[in-house]
């Protein structure tokens, strides 16, 4: 392998008011390298990576490109030198076509040509693998075939480094094995690609050397593929933090929640309509739902919640239909519910905790003739700071003041003090810290012995293993079957994400 | 035959102002600001351009200094707006009324007085074409200015990069800024545009359409023309449409009385609004095709570096 | 060289100081305008803003212009709090305002205690029933509000003049557009004897604190905040947003309709084509002036009253343009909006040569 030194950053430190994100960070990237940058949520990562592509300047430190010094003041420089990036939530404009996003991006005198252009994307996506339609509009294409459009636009901008911030979420297993084909031709060709990331067994799959930071500081440097995946989390989050639960199985009840032939159409042209969704859950059990966002999942929550309302006989609790409750009768009934977005839907940013308790809790005598009662609101919000260990100053804190974690923490104890029946959860803890992603997997298994039913919607898979009696994927607004956890594979269960099933309705019919 | 392109012709006339404003409206709502000040700027503009032509005794010093006028106020819009990030429904609001205020006051002097406004110029060999000759080419100069400018806009959208610029602002200014554009930039341009045509519209009215300044002499014209925009789906060809469908509603107690129909002006005079409804009502039955046509960050201030 | 700073936390104080500051703008502005036009200034400046409250007449007078104020600002509250751009208190009101007169004129040889109460009820009515019509347009065809009380209030102002000059014109007025002149039990109770002041003033009061209830102490009031500030988590709460977009109009149509009934059964005493000099539009600065809060409310629809009666008296006594009163409501909301900024951001003095990193700084990212 070619050792000349694509990228070199010493001692960057990033300071904002009240936090220290990177403070003197070391990182060497050598031409054709797959590096990997590892960490939790606010380990730092996403700044250095922004300093790095010049969307802010650091306060401190030397970064030395191609061997010289070299001080990155915008996006559009970092392009010009070479650097191409890959945002998480891409940077796209849904109603353009292919061609004019890549032509956004590219000088005026490049982007002129239409046609050479069009050969151009046609070319080079080709030869990486990644087939793509010029003509085509973005809001027509997958998410990963959207994540081909930025990597494509970096090669016709000729980068010599790749920055993939946290590329696999979206996509699945399948999906993931072609783009990092993509990715290690590209580095063969000599590209040195920087690949961010928190899930292990692809970094050690992936990557030929991984650093990794944990609160603003290089915790350590390692060869991924030569250590095992638990000592890379001991890098990630310290010795003092349990990394996983420790999950019982337990026996499922009788049936609780019946989903028949789900349907609803959505009049949103950027929404996935459910197509007979199926589904049965029984007391004390945990389904899992695998998908890749933008499938379905954000529909059937609301369908569960009643923020959306379906056909009459097509959901059932305990035997009585509920399709056409509103939420607040259905959480009278025992129907919790998590969504997805923690800030700005399940709590309100500028409101307090206590105010925040109010929005789902208010059935619980914290009420009286249309009055609210302050002083049991503070009560019960302060029963839930102490049960599940939320860290805040008191009831009185903003929900916006709180890290993604404790407010994730704040959400799942608020309904749980509530003793559903039934609890819907969302990527309950999508972007949370290790330690509270564990006390939230904790919350949901007592939950669950405590005989409530319970839907978990997630993409990560390890999670969805982890805690799910059976499990399912959505695609395109359909269900798969589901399946016993320990009977299914990931190779199947990568299948049904990409929509190789038959629907589960057709299954329910025929058995 | 004759009435028939009278009405046509007077249509063209009444709708003109609307379609003005109503396609810097359009521009302004492409890059994602939605400015609810159109009532405020074309007054402004009206009262700006009338003082200017009587003073100076030039009838195009008049629309240079409605422009201008109107140019001046979209910018305080856009200061709070776009740099302040303010609420823009609120700042659009304060712009109508504070329009409103400062064009009474400032027009206090003259009203009463007249001056002899824009006549028409006929286009040679083009107005010689039966009734559409009459209809469009046989007007006063700012209704081909409005002619000009439809087309200069609709060319702009869809074949130049500034167009694609625009759009793209308009749709995600995130992305847009993490593609290097400038959007604070890009929006004070479509912001001023804006401000310039509500401007140049408001002179219409008080150099064309009827030559004199009264107070809140522009009746609703701006909240129309952005119910308009909405009613296009943001498109400048369904915009003209819809600009000289409400011009006939406007005129059409005119064309009855010219019949000898009987009835209360102010009845009729309610006619444009109850159509501005009535569209706002048809377009609720395709939900989805306006959310599609959108522009997606409509109305959301965007803080740069958030 | 200054440079303007997204604030880690909003500033409490500057909420409440936004206004005064505004004040103190406008009033610097109009110092200007009086100097500019060649008026002695500190005499304009009395005239507008001390001698129309100089005597208990004038104090009087200034309750009965704050009256329809602060009934369409209460009701407009429950609105904006909620996120609903009603602007239609304009509509409301002249739709109460001809409702009461209908009624008034029908019962104009009544007599009795019933009379008045009818007559209100009627007004009152007539404005909620302005107010359905831009709510169920909202609600079931997802019409925007702005634009429908927009034009709803050019509709009922055209209906009213059409009233006025038609079907309810007093026969023997003169020509005059203008109804007959009311019978005594339709007409509202001076508040102090030899005053123009009527109860009008008590209604708006009485709204005031009821919003403050709302607010503060009630369910449904909070709900209204929720929709207003996240509706996305209100749907996921289950507050019907349709029943609470019902409740919000509903209210904003019966305060406005209520103080458009109270104008014709008090000061004026028949229905007239001037009814409003655009109280529905200046409640909209009362609202955001008061901060959206009942006492702030009360404070600023006095304020605002108080233009009305200055720009008559700088016409009288000063020979200025009485559209003296439009710029400076203007000018108020306009400067409010502007000082409203520094509640989310602070400036700073900085050198040009560090402005990359206080430019950065201002980047809040997720570290």
């Amino acid at each position: 392998m070619a050792a000349a030194l694509r990228l070199k950053l010493k001692n960057i430190v990033k300071e904002y008011p009240g936090c220290r994100a990177n403070d003197g960070i070391d990182l060497t990237v050598e031409a054709g390298e797959i590096h990997a940058l590892l960490g939790e949520n606010g380990a730092g990562k996403s700044t250095l990576m922004k300093v790095i592509y010049g969307v802010v300047q650091p306060d401190e430190g030397r970064m030395l490109w191609n061997g010289h010094e070299v001080r990155v003041t915008s996006p559009a420089q970092a392009r010009s030198m070479g650097i191409g990036m890959v945002f998480q939530h891409f940077s796209l404009f849904e109603t353009l076509t292919v061609a004019e996003n890549i032509a956004l991006s590219l000088p005026p005198f490049e982007a002129r040509d239409r046609k050479r252009l069009d050969e151009r994307i046609r070319e080079v996506s080709e030869r990486y693998g990644m087939a793509l339609d010029p003509r085509r509009y973005v809001s027509t294409l997958s998410v990963g075939e959207r994540q081909r459009v930025e990597i494509v636009r970096c090669l016709i901008q000729e980068s010599t480094l790749l920055i993939l911030d946290e590329p696999t979420s979206v996509l699945t297993p399948h999906e993931v094995s072609s783009l990092f084909a993509t990715l290690r031709q590209l580095a063969s060709e000599g590209c040195s690609i920087l690949f961010i990331s928190h899930k292990l067994e692809e970094v050690r799959n992936l990557c030929h050397n991984a650093t990794v930071l944990r609160q603003g500081r290089v915790s350590g440097d390692c060869r991924p593929a030569e250590v095992s995946a638990n000592d890379i989390a001991r890098l990630m989050v310290g010795n003092d933090t349990p990394i996983s639960t420790q999950v019982t199985a337990a026996e499922p009840g009788e049936v609780l929640l019946n989903v028949r032939a789900l349907k609803w159409k959505s009049n949103d042209p950027f929404g996935t309509s459910l197509k007979s969704v199926a589904l049965e859950l029984r007391k004390g059990e945990i389904v899992g739902i695998a998908g890749v966002a933008g499938n379905g999942q954000d529909e059937l929550l609301k369908a569960l919640s009643g923020e959306i309302l379906v056909d009459a006989g097509s959901i059932s609790l305990d035997g009585r239909g509920i399709e056409n409750l509103a939420p607040n009768q259905r959480r009278n009934l025992g129907v919790a519910i998590v969504p997805e977005e923690r800030l700005g839907r399940g709590a309100v940013p500028n409101m307090t905790l206590a105010d925040n308790a109010l929005l789902t809790a208010s059935g619980q005598g914290l009420v009286n003739r249309g009055l609210i009662r302050f002083g049991r609101v503070r009560e019960f919000s302060r029963e839930v700071i102490r049960r599940f260990g939320v860290r805040c100053n008191d009831e009185s804190s903003t929900a916006g003041s709180l890290s993604g974690g404790n407010l994730q923490k704040y959400i799942i104890g608020r309904e749980a003090l509530q003793n559903p029946r039934l609890l819907v959860a969302s990527h309950p803890t999508w972007g949370v810290d290790v330690g509270s992603a564990v006390a939230i997997h904790e919350a949901l298994v007592q939950l669950r012995d405590a005989g409530a039913a319970i839907v978990l919607i997630s993409e990560d898979l390890d999670e969805l293993y982890q805690l799910c009696n059976r499990l399912g994927a959505l695609c395109n607004g359909r269900l798969s079957p589901l399946a016993s956890t320990s009977e299914l594979s990931i190779e199947q269960l990568g299948q049904w994400m990409a929509g190789e099933f038959e629907s589960a309705e057709v299954n329910h019919v025929a058995a | 035959m004759e009435l028939l392109t009278n009405v046509l012709a007077a249509t063209v006339v009444a709708g003109t102002p609307l379609l003005l404003v109503a396609l810097g409206e359009l521009i302004c709502e492409r890059s994602g600001v939605l400015n609810l000040g159109q009532e405020g700027m074309m007054l402004m503009g009206a009262v700006a351009g009338f003082v200017a032509a009587l003073t100076s005794g030039s009838l195009v010093v008049g629309v240079a200094a409605a422009i201008l006028a109107g140019i001046g106020m979209s910018l305080l819009f856009a200061f709070m707006a776009v740099s302040l990030a303010a609420n823009q429904y609120a700042a659009g609001l304060a712009l109508t009324i504070f329009g409103t205020g400062l064009s009474a006051f400032l027009g206090a002097g003259f009203v009463g007085q007249s001056i002899d406004g824009f006549t028409r110029v006929a286009i040679p060999f083009l107005s010689d074409i039966p009734v559409l000759g009459r209809v469009l080419f046989d007007q006063d100069p700012l209704v081909y200015l409005s002619l000009m400018a439809f087309a200069g806009v609709a060319i702009f959208l869809r074949q130049t990069r500034g167009g694609l610029l625009l759009r793209a602002v308009g749709e995600d200014p995130e992305a847009a800024n993490a593609n290097g554009l400038n959007v604070l930039v890009l929006r004070y341009l479509a912001v001023a545009f804006g401000g310039g045509m509500a401007g140049l519209a408001g002179a219409y009215l008080s150099l064309a359409y009827t030559p004199l300044w009264t107070e809140n002499m522009t009746a609703g014209r701006g909240w129309i023309a952005l119910a308009l925009v909405v009613f296009a789906t943001w498109r400048p060809e369904r915009v003209v449409l819809g600009a000289y469908l409400f011009g006939a509603a406007s005129i059409l107690h005119l064309v009855l009385q010219g019949l000898g129909w009987k009835s209360s002006t102010e009845l009729l005079a309610m006619l444009p609004y109850v159509v501005t409804i009535l569209m706002l009502v048809l377009l609720s039955w395709n939900p989805g095709r306006t959310r599609l046509n959108t522009p997606l960050s409509l109305g959301q201030p965007y803080r740069p570096g958030r | 060289m200054l440079l303007l700073e997204r604030r880690p936390v909003d500033s409490s104080l500057m909420r409440w100081t936004s206004p005064l500051l505004a004040l103190v703008l406008t009033v610097t502005t109009g110092f200007v305008l009086f100097l500019s036009m060649g008026k002695d200034p500190m005499d304009g400046l009395k005239f507008f803003f001390i001698t129309p409250i100089s005597d208990l007449m004038g104090l009087a007078e200034l309750g009965l212009k704050m009256a329809p104020l602060l009934l369409c600002a209460a009701g407009l509250t429950v609105c904006y709090r909620a996120k609903l751009w009603n602007i239609g208190a304009e509509g409301h009101f002249l739709m109460g305002a001809l409702g009461a007169s209908i009624m008034a004129v029908w019962l104009v040889d009544a007599d009795g205690f019933w009379v008045l109460p009818v007559v209100l009820l009627a007004g009152t009515l007539a404005g909620m029933l302005w107010a359905a019509v831009a709510s169920g347009l909202k609600t079931h065809l997802h019409c925007n509000e702005i634009l429908t009380t927009i034009m709803l209030n050019y509709i009922a102002l055209n209906l009213l003049l059409y009233v006025v000059h038609g079907p309810l014109k007093d026969p023997y007025g003169f020509g005059f557009p203008q109804s007959v002149m009311f019978a005594d039990s339709a007409l509202l109770p001076a508040l102090i004897p030899g005053t123009r002041l009527h109860l009008g003033l008590a209604f708006g009061l009485l709204a005031a604190v009821l919003v403050w209830v709302l607010f503060a102490r009630s369910f449904i009031g909070f709900q209204l905040n929720v929709v207003g500030q996240d509706h996305r988590a209100a749907a996921f709460a289950g507050f019907g947003a349709r029943r609470l977009t019902w409740f919000a109009f509903l209210v904003g149509g019966a305060t406005a309709g209520l103080a458009g009934a109270s104008e014709v059964t008090g000061p004026i005493g028949q229905l007239v084509p001037q009814v409003s000099p655009g109280y529905g539009y200046t409640a909209i600065i009362v609202v955001f002036l008061g901060r959206m809060h009942a006492l702030g409310i009360v404070v600023a629809s006095a304020l605002l009253a108080l233009t009305f009666i200055g720009g008559e008296m700088l016409q009288i006594a000063m020979n200025m343009p009485k559209a003296v009163t439009g710029l400076f409501q203007g000018l108020l909301l306009f400067y409010l909006l502007i000082c409203d900024a520094f509640i989310h951001y602070r400036i700073r003095l900085k050198w040009p040569s560090r402005q990359t990193t206080i430019a950065a700084k201002t980047v809040t990212g997720d570290a």
